[in-house]
């Protein structure tokens, strides 16, 4: 039966295609049968970060229809053995995630797959509310900025409340913070809020911290998932926040500034 | 944020005053998510009346249901500014065991 990690955020461009594609490759590399799911139906974009955009034939709406079957919709990634993408559909029809739809679906992947992957939507709305009722945990993708982190305190609100744990009286969703676009240069200069307050904030343990990094834009761009590269400090940043999803103890890198020289510490910016 | 900065304490370092507004912000949301749908209309309708007496705004006034044990606690708080003590009370019919209001001289 599949764990349902639920990749969530309320707000937009905070990095949760990046995490779902990241967190999806990584447990596949670990061996675990995964599938990545796109739950923000109209503004499909988890195809062109895994870089499948040009193989995609059927979609989730179309399994939810009945017109496809799973297998004909399943995208299998070519650089990982056992992971699988599972693209949404550009409909504008906001309400095409149906409510027992969906429900089927999910049932129908937990009984092939190890790890289910949600890729939620930004905002509140239906997609996100669908995305995370199936959530048995979450990794709630925060920027250390204060629309974000507000945002990212709704949801879990809504986790408590709308999740299909919550409904049935279950152990409650298994919650995860994961930091995003995190420069420890500008936390210690005071410019940006710390890994510790964010935490105590939101009290939700942390899962890992992702550094600002060039990196990231450059793998998008080819349509390759961070974690693929190794060389970058985000790719391992994300491996290590998989390690720690699956229990291993791993110290936190790239949280601190690197070290500046005495002129330039003097005067600031040089 | 350099050394000389440092040490002549120039600039107020944002990240502590981002902190410092989430955490009022979400004390604030936090409590009104447990609460019942019809606390928002019951704020407007009493911000309604006490408007036709007082100058308030939105945001001088707050109601909270607050749960401690088996007691529940409807809590209204309006904030009052003197000088936004309206001059003179709307005319309205003066019912059976009503006192008429009166604007205090001055």
């Amino acid at each position: 039966m599949a764990k349902v990690i639920t990749i969530t955020s309320g707000k937009g461009g905070v990095g949760k295609t990046t995490t779902s594609a990241a967190f999806a490759t990584g447990l596949a590399q670990r061996g675990h049968k995964t599938v990545v799911i796109d739950f923000d139906v109209g503004l499909r974009n988890l195809d062109l970060i895994m870089g499948v955009e040009r193989r995609v034939v059927f979609d989730f709406i179309n399994v939810i229809n009945g017109d496809a079957n799973l297998n004909q919709a399943l995208i299998r990634d070519k650089r990982v053995d056992k992971l699988y993408i599972f693209p949404t559909s550009q409909t504008r029809d906001k309400d095409a995630l149906k409510k027992d739809g969906v429900l089927r679906v999910m049932d129908e992947l937990r009984n092939t797959f190890d790890y289910i992957i949600c890729d939620s939507p930004a905002g509140i709305e239906h997609g996100a509310i669908t995305a995370l009722y199936h959530a048995d945990a979450a990794v709630i993708v925060t920027n250390p900025e204060v629309s974000s982190v507000r945002d990212s305190d709704r949801i879990l609100g809504m986790l408590a409340s709308k999740s299909r744990r919550a409904e049935r009286g279950e152990a409650p969703v298994e919650e995860y913070l994961l930091l995003t676009r995190y420069s420890p240069d500008r936390v210690e200069k005071g410019e940006m809020l710390s890994i510790s307050d964010v935490q105590e904030i939101l009290s939700v343990p942390l899962i890992g911290v992702i550094p600002e990094s060039e990196s990231v834009l450059k793998a998008s761009n080819t349509g390759t998932p961070v974690i693929l590269d190794q060389d970058s400090a985000a790719g391992r940043a994300y491996e290590d926040a998989v390690a720690r999803f699956m229990g291993e103890q791993r110290e936190m890198r790239f949280v601190r500034a690197e070290r500046r020289g005495f002129l330039r510490a003097l005067f600031g910016r040089a | 944020m350099s050394i000389l900065d440092r040490l002549f304490g120039r600039r107020p370092r944002s990240a502590a005053v981002a902190k410092e507004r989430l955490q009022i912000v979400l004390q604030h949301e936090r409590a009104g998510r447990s609460a019942p749908d019809f606390l928002p209309i019951l704020q407007r309708e009493i911000l309604a009346v006490v408007g036709k007496y007082l100058d308030v705004t939105d945001d001088m006034i707050q109601v909270d249901l607050e749960k401690r044990g088996e007691i529940s606690m409807l809590e209204i708080n309006v904030e009052l500014d003197k000088a936004k003590i309206k001059p003179r009370p709307p005319e309205r019919k003066v019912e059976e065991g009503f006192v008429r209001w009166t604007a205090p001289a001055g």
